[in-house]
Parts: C-alpha cells; sequence; structure tokens
C-alpha cells in the first residue's frame, strides 16, 4: 500500500494545476445532479421510505389516531388470518376479480390490436376511439353509468331479464370486472406497436415454410408479442390487485350485497379511515404490499419460460 | 384475368367485415357514454322505466338543477377546485419529475445506478404502502381537510412513472447541443433549461396531460382528505349526490356527471395524438 503511495505523491503533486481545473467542475457537477434530484429525494424518502417504515411499525400497535400507539405485537395479523372472515371475503373477492378482469382485459385488448393491424384505413380513428374508455373509465361519472345500467331495471336487466347485477351476490363482481375489461384500450394501443415492430419478414419467410394463418400467429406472432404481453400482464395485474373505485361506486362505499364487492383495497379502506384502525389497516398495507411483491415476483419467474426476447436470440 | 378477379373479391369482403366487426365494437363500447348523454337529458320518469335510449322531449333543467351544485355549492366552485388541485397536481409533476429525469438521464453522481433501481422499483409500489402515515404526518400538520396532501406530493416526484417517462425520451436526444452549449460556457442548469427543456416538450405534454386526467378522475385521496363541502371536487360531490338522493334526482345527477366528464373529454379530442402515442411507447422502451 505505502510502496503504491509514495511514487503516485510527487506525480500528483505535479499535475495539480491541470488535475485542479479539471476536478472542481466535475465535483461541481456532482453538486448539480443533486440539486437537480433534491425533489426527489426528498420526496422518496419523507413520502415513500419513511412512510413504508413507519406503516410497518403502526402494523404491530393499536392505533386511532388520538391516541398514542400501543404496541400489540403481531395481534393485528394473527387476527386478520384467524379470526376476521369479512377479511378472507376480501381476500377472495379481490382474487376473484382479478382473475376474471385480467385475462378477459388482456384477451380482448389483443384480440381488437389484431384486427385493427390489418385495417388501413381508419386506424387511427379506431385506434383513438378504443382508447377512449382507458381515459373516461377511471371517472366516478362512469362508475355511476355502470351502477345504473347494472341495477333493476337498468339495460342489462331489460335485455337480459336477469335482475340488477349489482344486487346479486354471484354477479355483482362481473359488472366491476366489466369495467375494468371496457378500459382493454390502453393494453391494446401496447398491443398495437408491438404488433407494428414485427418484421414482416418473419411472416414472409414463414409463408415460404408453408405456414398458415394461425402457424404464423402462434410461430411468429406470439413469441414476437411475448416481451409486450408480459409488460401488460405485469402492469394490469398489479393495477387490479388495486381496484377502489368502480367496487366502491357499484355498492355505495359498503362492498355490498352480501361483502361480494369487497375488494381488498375496499375493506382497507374502511378498516382504516372508517373504522379507526390505523394499525391493522397498516397491517393489511403490508399484506397487500408482500402479495403484489409475490405475484410480481412469480410472473417474472414464469416469464423465462415464455417471454422470448429477439435480442437475447441474436447471440 | 378471372382468376385475378376471384382472388380479389374475398379480399375485398374481408375488408369490408374487418371494418363492420370494428364498428360493431365500437357501438358496443360507446354505449355507456351515449347512455349517459341521453340520461342527462331524460325526463325523471323515463330515467328507469324506458327501454328506449333516446329521451321523448330533451329536459334540459336537468343541467340547470345540475348547475346548483350540492350541498349548497356551485357546480362552478366545485369545477373551480377540481381545476385548482389538477392544475397544481400538472405544475408539480412536470417540474419536479423533469428536475429528475434530467439528472438521471444526463447528470453524472455517486449511487446513480442503484437510486435508478430504486426509483423504478416505486412505479409498480401500491400506493397503500405509504398512505396510512402520509395521512398521519399531514394529520399531524393540521393539513388534512386542505388541498396541500393532494398537491404538495407531486412537488416532489412522487409519480415515478413519469421520470421514467422524460428519461426515456431524453436519452433520446442528440448530445451535442448540450456539449455545443458546454463548450460556449453554459452550466448544467442553463443547459437543462435552455437547451434540453424545450426539446423534450413532448414528454412534457404528455405528463401534463396524463397527470391532469388522473388528478381528475382520482377519487381515493380526495375522499380521505377532504370532507369540506365547500372545498370538495366534482369527483366527491358526484359521489355525495348518489347517498343524497333518490332515483328522481337521476337526471341532475347524471347532467353533472357529464359536466364532470367534459374536461377530459375535450382534453382527449385535443391531445389524443400525444397520450395514444405516450401509451404506446411506455410499453416498448420498458
Amino acid at each position: 500500500m505505502t510502496t503504491t503511495d509514495v511514487p503516485a505523491a510527487p506525480d500528483r503533486r505535479a499535475r495539480t494545476p491541470g488535475g485542479a481545473t479539471e476536478r472542481r467542475p466535475r465535483r461541481r457537477r456532482e453538486g448539480a445532479a443533486w440539486v437537480f434530484l433534491s425533489p426527489w429525494v426528498l420526496g422518496a424518502t419523507v413520502l415513500t421510505l419513511l412512510p413504508m417504515a413507519v406503516s410497518l411499525y403502526l402494523s404491530f400497535t393499536d392505533y386511532n389516531l388520538f391516541d398514542p400507539p400501543r404496541w400489540v405485537g403481531l395481534r393485528n395479523y394473527t387476527q386478520m388470518f384467524t379470526e376476521d372472515p369479512r377479511y378472507w371475503r376480501s381476500v377472495r373477492t379481490t382474487l376473484l376479480y382479478v382473475a376474471l378482469a385480467v385475462p378477459l382485459q388482456l384477451a380482448l385488448a389483443l384480440l381488437v390490436a389484431l384486427a385493427l393491424k390489418s385495417v388501413k384505413r381508419g386506424k387511427g380513428f379506431y385506434r383513438s376511439a378504443f382508447y377512449a374508455p382507458s381515459l373516461l373509465g377511471a371517472s366516478m361519472s362512469i362508475a355511476l353509468v355502470w351502477r345504473a345500467v347494472f341495477n333493476d331495471g337498468g339495460t342489462v336487466d331489460n335485455l337480459l331479464g336477469t335482475g340488477g347485477w349489482v344486487n346479486r351476490p354471484g354477479w355483482s363482481l362481473l359488472a366491476v370486472a366489466l369495467l375494468t375489461v371496457w378500459q382493454f384500450g390502453a393494453p391494446m394501443v401496447i398491443f398495437l406497436a408491438g404488433l407494428q415492430q414485427i418484421p414482416p419478414e418473419l411472416y414472409e419467410a414463414a409463408a415460404v415454410d408453408g405456414a398458415g394463418k394461425w402457424r404464423q400467429f402462434v410461430s411468429v406472432t406470439l413469441p414476437m408479442l411475448s416481451p409486450v404481453l408480459f409488460f401488460n400482464l405485469v402492469l394490469q395485474t398489479i393495477q387490479a390487485f388495486q381496484v377502489f373505485t368502480p367496487a366502491f361506486a357499484v355498492s355505495a362505499g359498503k362492498g355490498g350485497p352480501a361483502d361480494s364487492t369487497l375488494v381488498y383495497t375496499l375493506y382497507l379502506y374502511d378498516r382504516g379511515f372508517v373504522a379507526s384502525h390505523m394499525g391493522y389497516a397498516s397491517a393489511m398495507a403490508w399484506v397487500l404490499l408482500l402479495a403484489i411483491g409475490a405475484v410480481t415476483a412469480v410472473l417474472f419467474r414464469t416469464s423465462r419460460s415464455w417471454v422470448f426476447y429477439a435480442s437475447e436470440g441474436d447471440r | 384475368m378471372t382468376s385475378l378477379t376471384v382472388a380479389r373479391k374475398p379480399v375485398r369482403w374481408r375488408r369490408v367485415a374487418l371494418h363492420a366487426g370494428c364498428l360493431a365494437a365500437l357501438l358496443v363500447m360507446l354505449y355507456p357514454l351515449a347512455w349517459l348523454l341521453a340520461t342527462s337529458l331524460k325526463p325523471a320518469d323515463e330515467v328507469i322505466a324506458s327501454l328506449n335510449l333516446l329521451p321523448s322531449r330533451l329536459e334540459w333543467s336537468n343541467y340547470s338543477t345540475a348547475l346548483e351544485g350540492v350541498n349548497d355549492v356551485s357546480v362552478w366552485r366545485l369545477l373551480g377546485n377540481s381545476l385548482l388541485i389538477a392544475g397544481g397536481a400538472v405544475l408539480g409533476n412536470v417540474l419536479s419529475c423533469s428536475l429528475a429525469a434530467y439528472a438521471f438521464a444526463r447528470l453524472r453522481f455517486r449511487l446513480r445506478g442503484p437510486l435508478f433501481a430504486f426509483m423504478i422499483a416505486t412505479i409498480m409500489l401500491p400506493h397503500h404502502a405509504v398512505l396510512i402515515p402520509q395521512y398521519i404526518v399531514f394529520n399531524q400538520l393540521g393539513l388534512v381537510n386542505t388541498y396541500w396532501p393532494l398537491i404538495l406530493p407531486k412537488f416532489l416526484a412522487t409519480e415515478a412513472f413519469f421520470v421514467f417517462l422524460i428519461v426515456q425520451f431524453m436519452r433520446g436526444l442528440p448530445r451535442e447541443l448540450e456539449e455545443a452549449a458546454r463548450i460556449d460556457g453554459c452550466g448544467p442548469f442553463r443547459s437543462f433549461f435552455s437547451v434540453v427543456l424545450p426539446l423534450t416538450r413532448p414528454a412534457l405534454i404528455t405528463t401534463a396531460i396524463f397527470t391532469f386526467i388522473w388528478t381528475w378522475n382520482d377519487f381515493f385521496t380526495q375522499l380521505i382528505y377532504l370532507f369540506d363541502p365547500d372545498k370538495f371536487t366534482l369527483t366527491l360531490a358526484l359521489r355525495s349526490f348518489v347517498d343524497a338522493s333518490s332515483t328522481s334526482a337521476f337526471g341532475p345527477m347524471f347532467a353533472m356527471s357529464v359536466i364532470a366528464l367534459l374536461p377530459i373529454v375535450l382534453f382527449f379530442l385535443a391531445f389524443q395524438r400525444f397520450l395514444v402515442e405516450g401509451m404506446a411507447s411506455s410499453g416498448l422502451k420498458g
């Protein structure tokens, strides 16, 4: 260590004039970077990291916003998992909702993207028109329309004679899921952009080899589109786990009938902000965080066997 | 010759069938919007009982009733509140996200790699994990029932999705312009504000529009932070409309829904290119 240090010393001294002018701006640029980053750093620590830590702490306490938090150990978690049937109903409702909404939405998005790919005239119009619900669908206005259309005497009741879905425990969640499916435009636009990036030569080569339309879809389109499909799947799944507004609007904030639309976040809202059990709600939030993390990890794991990256294949 | 016309015919038929299919799907898709518009103009007795989409006569009084507002707060006030929050959010996001994005895209600093990875990870983070402590902090500061909790976080680049969007865009800009600016003696701040920011305008517009629409539609945050009816936004007012009124007020309620939806529709019509392109590119580069 010392042997390398000794000959280095005169060398550094010799370079001082040039080195100083070169080094000072670099340090200033590093400083400048932190100035640019400062709002984000403040937000990430004060509004993200710190709250996550606090919420982990609160999940081991009993806290009602007015009295100081009281340490209760794992009781929130044991109560949640063993003594609270509504909690399990909210878990089941959410899983059912994700399983209904995400595959239906993505299948429809892919189907429409495939149809639009071969449309020549009016493609821009269709694309925008199908995309519009993705922007409008998150609004309270549309959620209220949904509640009326799927209510007793609403359009669906009149057409199918099933009665209003929002009042029937077996059907109400389907009405909520259909509102998500209706917003298939966002993943569709991403699919369409992905489809347009597939080189046409691949289809020509497949056609020369005698592949029919279906074979081309299975052997060219699907593998080439798999990264985009994976992106949409991860994004929509994460979002679906956090659904709130439509379930709230359809059930007037109650999650009914018979807890059939009591999605996880609605129950979290009920425990935390209606019943003022902030500790319990924090525990619920952490379980949600871990669950979403686990599901994402599993999706990434399985992706290795079905997502095909073209650049990887070249190597 | 004959073989050519035979070969061509199915192609044309397929094109017609394709358009017919797309248009039919479009009609189903747009039905809820048509229903909303029609119902907002229906007389009270036709809202539920009638299967007819079109009203027998146009009941414009639904709109004058809606303009009176809810809980003695006029629609203009509610509209102003919504605009204030959405406008503040737009300003905050555009400013703070572009600053952070420039550092990530162009400047060198220690921990750049890990911090960038962390920033990406927060895109996936469910809002609920930080919600309760944030609420407690704003509650301690006496800021619950004000607009601060809704606007302030946007000035601290908490919506990492937009940081990422702008980083991706900035990485595509040619470096030569900034280097030229540096040779001319511009520091990082000058070159950010005078060179990079103007070039980033498309990404900033996308950020602004999405922020506006998402904030406008947001319900959960407004629900937990705002209590006073005169601080309500259109979204919150619509919700209390549901609780307060029977089906006889359906017409005015949906008239108000149309008013609440109008800014988004206008934004969409004006900026649809930016929105659709912005969405499309998020999947490919990501």
